[in-house]
């Protein structure tokens, strides 16, 4: 496990918006260095069901990535292959590449901790821990790096502040973290998982438990967060997929039917049924 | 005749006085036996639920009549009287029975709690996890003097007497399927999320069941101990082949030992008038004790439901 004392980590500078390359185009994407995670002929079987066939996915770096399609289309199981969860349940098994900066997390000697280090997950029922908020986002931190308690206390606040909490916790600190308010949890959850300096955040179905104001400050928080993030959603809700997101994939029975920048998937896409889905008509 | 077919079939169908979804030609069932018997059946439960309650609340009463005369500073601080003599009490056979308690909680605790956690979070689907399970099952419903007998064949007999030490390991025995299933059932409970988000942030296996996992399911997994405390804190049988009884101060558990139960087996049985009325504040005790340890329960699962 690389265990990196955290002073040393760089988190001020921003990393600089880029977006050049088509992504369909994957020939050249694959030579750029702003593909963050590639998806090559991916396919995934639950037991004997195969969910997912042959999916090629250029996720852009420091883009947001929207993943939409109707229910049961494989969107969620394509997401829970990037940091390799779905290897908690037997039988669930993933064919094909998926390149992480050029690296294929898919072999067998990937260190499963450092991966997910790097590829952050906010759930769609926000899930803390049973503990203090402050605990909550030390977890991460105390599981990765070497930390003093003060050091300790200084990335917590600045989590907190990043997914924009800290204003509304910052005097209860020692409270429960399951005793906020859902949309309130879902940013401790995104705190948490921004605490340990990830590269990717995948959200599946965030805001789909949540009210539409908090859904509104996640949402705004996920814009910013993409100047650090190379952001991944799953989103049953197009007007957010087009609201949020950079990029869209449409996936439909376990094919991605169509992905292109979210302006061109929403206004001309190139696929009946893309074009079908997003006006409504199934789905 | 066409049109007597023709009306026919449309008597078949549904008229309105037979109500929304009766299919053509079902003829609804009399009412009148349904008032009668959905009265009866009330009445025969209701009958039965008094009689439990009232059997418990003559038990409940007489043991506490009875035993609430026993029991004074005496019983708590004096050895056991001579048959037939005034005074004493059972101070030896309640700290007997609480180290012999405490100490097999202590080996079957950890051991049921394990295999809980193993059979919930490591090796649900393992070659050994069902016959685990089902061997659990079997020794849950095993009854307890086979559990002493069994004790008494390999500890009491090589090692040339009976002990409070092979007592606990009776008790331990009896315990451990009790902790083992509760342990797994109250981690199952916890859902799967939590596991997912705790290993999403990279933590291993063993950090995500002992930090977050055990964290959640923590009323549950101390209410599966205390009523397997419970459960052992009234048996009998395996103490009769383990660690017998003792009139003497508990002097370490290497020997014969006293404790309350065996107490209430052998005094309740005497002819003296002394020893009975001592079994009967034994008898108090044990029951007092198994009443909160149940109520404490009560509440733990009742804050974690809040």
């Amino acid at each position: 496990m690389d265990r990196t004392v955290i002073k040393d980590i760089d988190m001020a500078q921003p990393v600089p918006r880029n977006n050049r390359t088509h992504p369909l185009d994957t020939r050249a994407a694959r030579e750029k260095p702003d593909v963050k995670i590639s998806a090559r002929n991916l396919s995934f079987f639950y037991g004997q069901h195969q969910a997912l066939f042959s999916n090629n996915l250029d996720i852009i770096r420091n883009q947001v990535t929207a993943v939409i399609g109707p229910s049961g289309c494989g969107k969620s199981t394509h997401l829970r292959v990037y940091n390799r969860i779905y290897e908690l349940y037997r039988g669930h098994k993933a064919t094909g590449e998926v390149l992480l900066d050029s690296r294929n997390i898919l072999e067998s000697g990937t260190d499963l901790i450092e991966l997910r280090r790097r590829v952050g997950m906010i759930f769609q029922k926000p899930t803390p821990f049973p503990m203090s908020i402050y605990e909550n986002v030390a977890y991460g931190l105390r599981l990765h790096y070497k930390t003093s308690r003060s050091e300790l206390t200084d990335r917590v606040q600045e989590a907190l502040e990043r997914a924009a909490l800290w204003d509304e916790v910052k005097d209860k600190l020692d409270h429960p973290g399951p005793a906020l308010s859902g949309g309130q949890q879902q940013r401790l959850c995104i705190a948490r998982a921004i605490a340990v300096d990830p590269e990717v955040l995948l959200m599946d179905e965030p805001t789909s438990a949540i009210d539409p104001v908090a859904t509104a400050k996640i949402e705004d928080l996920i814009e910013d967060l993409k100047v650090r993030y190379t952001i991944v959603i799953v989103t049953h809700n197009m007007q957010q997929a087009a609201r949020i997101s950079d990029y869209t994939a449409f996936f439909y029975q376990g094919h991605i039917v169509e992905y292109g920048q979210t302006k061109q998937i929403f206004t001309k896409p190139t696929q009946k049924q893309t074009e079908d889905y997003i006006t409504g008509r199934f789905g | 005749m066409t049109t007597d077919k023709v009306r026919k079939r449309q008597g078949d169908t549904v008229t309105p006085a037979e109500g929304p979804g009766r299919g053509p030609g079902l003829r609804p069932r009399p009412r009148t036996g349904r008032k009668a018997c959905d009265l009866a059946v009330k009445i025969l439960s209701g009958f039965f639920a008094l009689l439990a309650l009232f059997l418990l609340a003559w038990i409940l009463s007489t043991v506490i009549r009875r035993g609430a005369i026993a029991l004074n500073w005496e019983f708590f601080t004096e050895l056991p009287p001579v048959a037939g003599a005034e005074g004493g009490g059972l101070s030896n056979a309640i700290i007997g029975t609480l180290l012999i308690t405490a100490l097999a909680a202590l080996m079957g605790v950890p051991i049921g709690m394990m295999t809980g956690v193993y059979l919930a979070e490591f090796g649900a689907h393992s070659r050994i996890a069902a016959p685990a399970r089902f061997v659990i099952n079997v020794l849950m419903g095993t009854p307890s003097i086979i559990v002493g007998v069994f004790v008494y064949t390999f500890l009491v007999l090589p090692f040339g007497g009976f002990s409070g030490y092979a007592g606990a390991v009776a008790l331990a025995i009896l315990m451990l399927p009790v902790v083992a299933r509760t342990s797994e059932d109250m981690l199952t409970l916890v859902p799967n999320t939590l596991r997912e988000s705790a290993l999403a942030l990279g933590a291993p296996r063993w950090k995500v069941t002992l930090g977050v996992i055990f964290r959640a399911a923590r009323s549950g997994l101390i209410t599966g101990v205390i009523l397997a405390v419970a459960r052992i804190a009234g048996e009998t049988a395996p103490l009769l082949f383990t660690a017998l009884n003792s009139p003497w101060e508990v002097d370490g558990l290497g020997q014969p030992t006293a404790n309350l139960t065996v107490t209430i087996f052998q005094y309740a049985m005497s002819p003296y008038d002394n020893w009975q009325q001592i079994a009967w504040g034994a008898s108090l005790l044990i029951t007092v004790f198994v009443l909160v340890v149940m109520l404490s329960t009560r509440f733990l699962l009742r804050t974690r439901s809040r």
